[in-house]
Order: C-alpha cells, then sequence, then structure tokens
C-alpha cells in the first residue's frame, strides 16, 4: 500500500472540479497518471491524459493500470469499484466519505475475491514524499511532506496533516503517509500499515495517528509487540463525549468499547509511546533515537 | 437513524413476522381504552433507548385501571434524556421461553454477521458465549437450510431468514428482537424490535426515512443539522472551528490539555468546507463562548477558502471576542495573507501555541 513512482494510476472522476484539481497537482508532483475515466467523456483528453468510459477499457487500451483511485459521489461508488477491481488493479483508493455501509461490504467482498487491496473509504489517500502521490493529501507542500525515514499511518487527512506538519518542522521526513480513512469498515486497517512499514527497508520509526471509536487500535497494539521498529502514537478523541458520533462514523464510543483509555492502554501494554498532543509526536520520535 | 419499537414493528410485520396485537397511544385515556379492547396488556414508554425496563418504561397491567395509571406514569417521563410522549399498549403473550435474534453489520469481518442466543431478555451482553454467530456473505445472502444448520429450529430458522431480508432491503445496520418469545401454545411473537438504518443509505429508503425518531438535539444542533453541519454542543466556554473530524476532535483534546473546556465539536471538513461563514454564525450564536480557536490544516479542504469564509464572517458579524488561528496545508499562503490584512491578525505557528492563547484568553 506504498505507492510508488513506477505506479501506474487512473483516476476515476477525473473531469469533475475535484478530479480535475488534484489530478493537476499528482501530475505536477510526478505520478504517473496514465487515464482517467468518465462514462460520457470517452475518447477526450483531459488534464493531458486519455479518458475512458470505464477502467477496464483504459486498462486493455493502456495495457494493464496498478492504481484507481476514485472521486466518485456515495450512489455510485460501488459501481465504480466493481469496474476497478475488475480491471485487476493492484491498489483501489476510494476517497468517498458517506458510501451506504452495505455497498462498502459488497466491494470489501469483491476487491478480496478479486486479491485486490482497497485503502479506505474516506481515506485522504497515500503520499510518497519525492516519488507520486495518490488521492487528496498535500503532498506538494514542503513544509508538509518531504521524504525521510519515518513512516505515518492516519485515520484522518486533516491531522496526518498536521502531523506530518510538525515532523518536518523538527527536521525529520517521511518514508510513506498511509491514510486509512475514517470509515467503520476499512480496507486496509492500522495492522495492515505497520506490517507495511516494517518490511520497509526505508521506514526507520512509526508514528500511528488513531482515533476513538472500534477496535483497530487495540488489534494494532497486538501486533506492535512483535515490530521492531519504535512506534509512537497520537489517539484523537480523548475529550470527546461518549455515544456521539465525531464526524468520522467510524469515530463512537458505545460503552468501553472504542474508548480513548482502552486504546491507549492497549497500545502502551505493547511497547508504543503514546503522546498527548500532535508536537509531542516529534519529540517522541526524537527522544527514541529515529 | 434509529426507529422506535412500533414502527421496527411495522416493518417486522410487513415481512411476516408476528408482532402482538397492540396500538399506539398519547394520552392514559387512549391507553385504557386500548387496554380494554386487548385486556392484559405491556405498556410500553416509545423512546429509541435501550433498557427502557430498568427505567421503569415498561409496565405490565392486568386491568383498564392499572393501564389508566401506568400510562399516566410513563408519559412524561425522561428516558437517556428522551421525553417519553407515546407509549405502546401491546397484548400480554403467554410466554416459554425467551431468545435473542439479531442481524448486523459485522466491523471486524467487514460483513453481515445473523446472531441467536437461546437466551435472550435483559442482560443478554452479560453472556456472550451462549451466541451462536452465523457469518454471511453479502453478494450471496443467506439460505434457511443455511440458518437451520446451526440453530437446529425450523420456526428460528425462519424467523432469521425474514430478518436477514429486512436487514439487507432496508440497509440496517442493526436489526434485533430481544425478547424473541416462544410461546406456551407453539410459534414465535416478537416482543420488542431494534431497527437502526444507515443514515449514509437514507437517499435510497424513502419508505423509511420519514420514519425515524427523533434524535435529541438542542437548538445550536438543530439548526446545525438544517445547516448540513455536524454539530455538537459541548459544556466548555471555548469555541471550536477546525476541518476534518479527526483535527477537530484533536483541537478539542489539546485544549482539555492545556486546562480549558471545548463548548463544541464543528468540522466543515470534507464537502463542508465551504460553508465556513454559516459556520461561524453558529459557534458565536452559543451565549457561553468567550474565546475561538480557528484550526485548519488542509488536505481536500483548501484553507484559502476557508479563511475567506471566516473572515467574510468576521467582518460581517464583527464580534468583539477573541480569536486564534492556526492555519496549515493545502491554500495556506493565501489563506495566512487573508487573515493578516483583512483581520490584521497573526496566525500562530503550532496549533498547540494557539490552543494556549485561547484558553488563556478564555480565562
Amino acid at each position: 500500500m506504498i505507492v510508488r513512482g513506477g505506479d501506474r494510476v487512473v483516476v476515476q472522476g477525473i473531469t469533475g472540479r475535484q478530479g480535475s484539481f488534484w489530478t493537476e497537482k499528482m501530475l505536477a508532483y510526478g505520478t504517473r497518471v496514465v487515464a482517467g475515466v468518465n462514462p460520457r467523456r470517452a475518447g477526450e483528453t483531459h488534464c493531458g491524459v486519455p479518458v475512458f468510459a470505464t477502467v477496464r477499457d483504459a486498462a486493455r487500451s493502456i495495457g494493464g493500470a496498478d492504481v484507481s483511485v476514485m472521486f466518485i459521489p456515495p450512489a455510485a461508488a460501488l459501481e465504480a469499484a466493481a469496474d476497478a477491481i475488475a480491471a485487476g488493479v493492484r491498489l483501489l483508493v476510494v476517497l468517498t466519505e458517506h458510501i451506504p455501509a452495505h455497498d462498502v461490504m459488497r466491494m470489501h467482498a469483491l476487491a478480496a475475491a478479486a486479491g485486490c487491496r482497497i485503502v479506505g473509504p474516506n481515506t485522504a489517500g497515500l503520499v510518497t514524499p519525492g516519488e507520486a502521490f495518490v488521492g487528496i493529501m498535500p503532498a506538494f507542500n514542503a513544509r508538509v511532506f518531504r521524504p525521510g525515514d519515518i513512516g505515518v499511518v492516519s485515520r484522518s487527512g486533516s491531522l496526518g496533516t498536521l502531523v506530518c506538519l510538525s515532523l518536518v518542522d523538527a527536521g525529520y521526513g517521511q518514508s510513506a503517509f498511509i491514510g486509512i480513512g475514517g470509515d467503520p469498515m476499512l480496507g486496509t486497517t492500522a495492522t495492515d500499515a505497520l506490517r507495511a512499514f516494517e518490511a520497509d527497508e526505508r521506514t526507520s520509526g512509526i508514528v500511528l495517528v488513531g482515533e476513538i471509536g472500534g477496535t483497530m487500535e487495540e488489534a494494532a497494539a497486538g501486533m506492535i509487540a512483535s515490530v521492531c521498529k519504535p512506534v509512537v502514537a497520537f489517539i484523537a478523541g480523548r475529550a470527546s463525549p461518549p455515544g456521539k458520533k465525531m464526524g468520522h462514523a467510524g469515530a463512537i464510543v458505545m460503552g468501553s468499547r472504542g474508548s480513548y483509555a482502552a486504546k491507549r492502554g492497549a497500545l502502551e501494554a505493547a511497547g508504543a509511546c503514546v503522546v498527548d498532543t500532535p508536537a509531542a509526536v516529534a519529540e517522541a520520535i526524537k527522544r527514541l533515537g529515529c | 437513524m434509529d426507529l422506535e419499537e412500533a414502527e421496527g414493528k411495522r416493518v417486522l410485520a410487513e415481512a411476516g413476522i408476528a408482532v402482538p396485537p397492540g396500538e399506539l397511544c398519547a394520552d392514559a385515556e387512549a391507553a385504557a381504552a386500548a387496554a380494554e379492547r386487548l385486556g392484559p396488556c405491556a405498556i410500553k414508554a416509545q423512546v429509541p433507548a435501550g433498557k427502557r425496563g430498568k427505567a421503569g418504561g415498561v409496565r405490565l397491567v392486568d386491568n383498564v385501571a392499572d393501564a389508566r395509571a401506568a400510562a399516566e406514569a410513563i408519559l412524561g417521563m425522561e428516558i437517556a434524556g428522551h421525553r417519553v410522549s407515546r407509549v405502546l399498549v401491546e397484548k400480554r403473550a403467554d410466554i416459554a421461553q425467551e431468545l435473542y435474534v439479531a442481524v448486523l453489520n459485522d466491523v471486524e469481518s467487514r460483513a453481515p454477521l445473523i446472531l441467536f442466543s437461546a437466551t435472550g431478555g435483559m442482560d443478554i451482553e452479560d453472556n456472550p458465549e451462549a451466541l451462536i454467530r452465523i457469518p454471511v456473505d453479502i453478494m450471496q445472502g443467506v439460505e434457511r437450510k443455511q440458518i437451520f444448520s446451526r440453530v437446529q429450529d425450523d420456526d428460528v430458522s425462519d424467523v432469521l431468514a425474514r430478518l436477514y431480508d429486512i436487514y439487507a432491503r432496508t440497509d440496517a445496520e442493526l436489526v434485533e428482537i430481544n425478547p424473541l418469545a416462544r410461546l406456551r401454545g407453539g410459534g414465535l411473537l416478537a416482543l420488542d424490535c431494534k431497527l437502526t438504518i444507515d443514515d449514509a443509505a437514507l437517499y435510497r429508503q424513502p419508505g423509511l426515512a420519514g420514519r425515524g425518531a427523533r434524535e435529541k438535539l438542542s437548538a445550536l444542533e438543530e439548526r446545525g443539522r438544517e445547516l448540513g453541519l455536524k454539530y455538537i454542543e459541548l459544556p466548555g466556554d471555548i469555541g471550536v472551528l477546525a476541518n476534518g473530524a479527526g483535527l477537530t476532535m484533536t483541537t478539542m483534546d489539546v485544549i482539555e490539555h492545556y486546562g480549558g473546556a471545548p463548548a463544541n465539536f464543528l468540522e466543515i471538513g470534507g464537502e463542508a468546507y465551504t460553508k465556513a461563514t454559516a459556520a461561524l454564525e453558529l459557534v458565536l450564536a452559543n451565549p457561553r463562548v468567550k474565546s475561538l480557536i480557528v484550526n485548519f490544516c488542509g488536505a481536500f479542504a483548501r484553507t484559502d477558502v476557508m479563511a475567506e469564509g471566516v473572515v467574510r464572517a468576521w467582518e460581517t458579524l464583527q464580534p468583539t471576542l477573541p480569536v486564534f488561528f492556526s492555519v496549515h496545508g493545502t491554500g495556506e499562503e493565501e489563506a495566512v495573507r487573508l487573515i493578516r490584512e483583512r483581520l490584521e491578525l497573526e496566525p500562530f505557528d503550532r496549533m498547540e501555541d494557539a490552543v494556549r492563547a485561547a484558553v488563556a484568553a478564555a480565562r
């Protein structure tokens, strides 16, 4: 799930306002965007790349695609995902928020059957500084991202951006940023991202940016015990009242399940360093000798 | 969106799951009249909350006078913050055994899950080892014989198959019957129903969209909803305006870390980032707010667009309370320039410093 400069990227919904804006940004950054998709604009060229009716058409015509990223509204997301999965992409980045949960489950079932990895839904995307980015992160902002050896995994795009900024302020850079998304049912979990960073040669330290709700951080703690690289975690939502959905569909505390205390306890027991503010992330990374 | 028991039971009955005869009543006289028709009854508070029995919101009565008294006692009660405005008067059943059945979105397996327990009733969550769990492939659905192979009971398999159909057809997050009564004379009867519909799917559930229980919202939360903004009122005095759920929660966390108390949760990320003007008006409409932190970190949301909205609203409303900005990410240079030129304020370089200043100003 670490995006590379050689990956051939297709943009679904390339002709929309956001699709166009971010495709320009991705191309300028060096992401290898090879095609766009819009069923009504097939045959045209947009942002300098050819537009096809489907990801399958695009893959056939250009000899395969590695990654597809969806700028697609919720009601059309399942069909778009099914198209990308059928086209054989390795990685599908689902930016869309508010996709009906039953459609999300169908997406995950289709992806699992085809061996495709979904990142998201409701992710801000993936950044490999100096190489490529896919999604809606400010990769091009040199105060936020620069090449380095800290791997960052985050549910939130905005908070992930802030943490990356404080790392750069402190003199660090990132090996990669993996936005896993704010939905309750994610294709790529914190555990998956930690495993990828543990295996990645360019990563020497890992930052986990989690939030209240669900049990993903607790599950991640189960594998942190076997991670050799230092892990620093910040969990958002300590001050949030229980029983309320805090913006993200996944961010809700029910009883003790999903609570800040449960997550912090599990992560600390596994040996992660859990900090109180975003700025303390970089200080902890420094203390741990990364 | 949660449906109240009576609405949920209507959905069950439409799908062929038996429910007791009953009437929905808004006053004690109607409840007494219903009891006269139905005989021995249960009088049940209609609120979208569990543990109604333990809160005193469910009473069993044998005659009309008791029915009237029970309805009088329950109507107007407050249960889990919800005022009871209606009771369900329901004919009592002759129960041999209480079972538990449910179908829900299982977050861990990212798939539907059917649950069954032969010991239903009040304390189902205290007895998790009695649960039979049947995972379902959402692309295939589930057949009755698959269910039967696990529960070994024809009547229960029939109810579970119908319950799965309801779940699939209504975009439910959860549909639960607890208890499902096995009657002395045979057969199963749904004595309660909890049905939660996925808010994100309401656009394709027109038949259900208007049938949800009213959420308990403050006046400001109601206004936020009308504006399409996710606003949650909190007891503190520091107003929060941030983008993205994660950053907004974090802003609240850092406020508490420095000894302050947030007055609200309000995020204008995602598609709402162009609504900064309306959002600021909402935050300032809370009379408890003594200082304001504006914390933007733009990924998808462009900070220049959000800052423009805030600056414009500030110029229009001309509030007198102190405001502290931290602005980073997409569109940062333009956003900082706007704040400097039009508000004559200097955004803080670190979010922590902006929050500390806001906490100090509120004291």
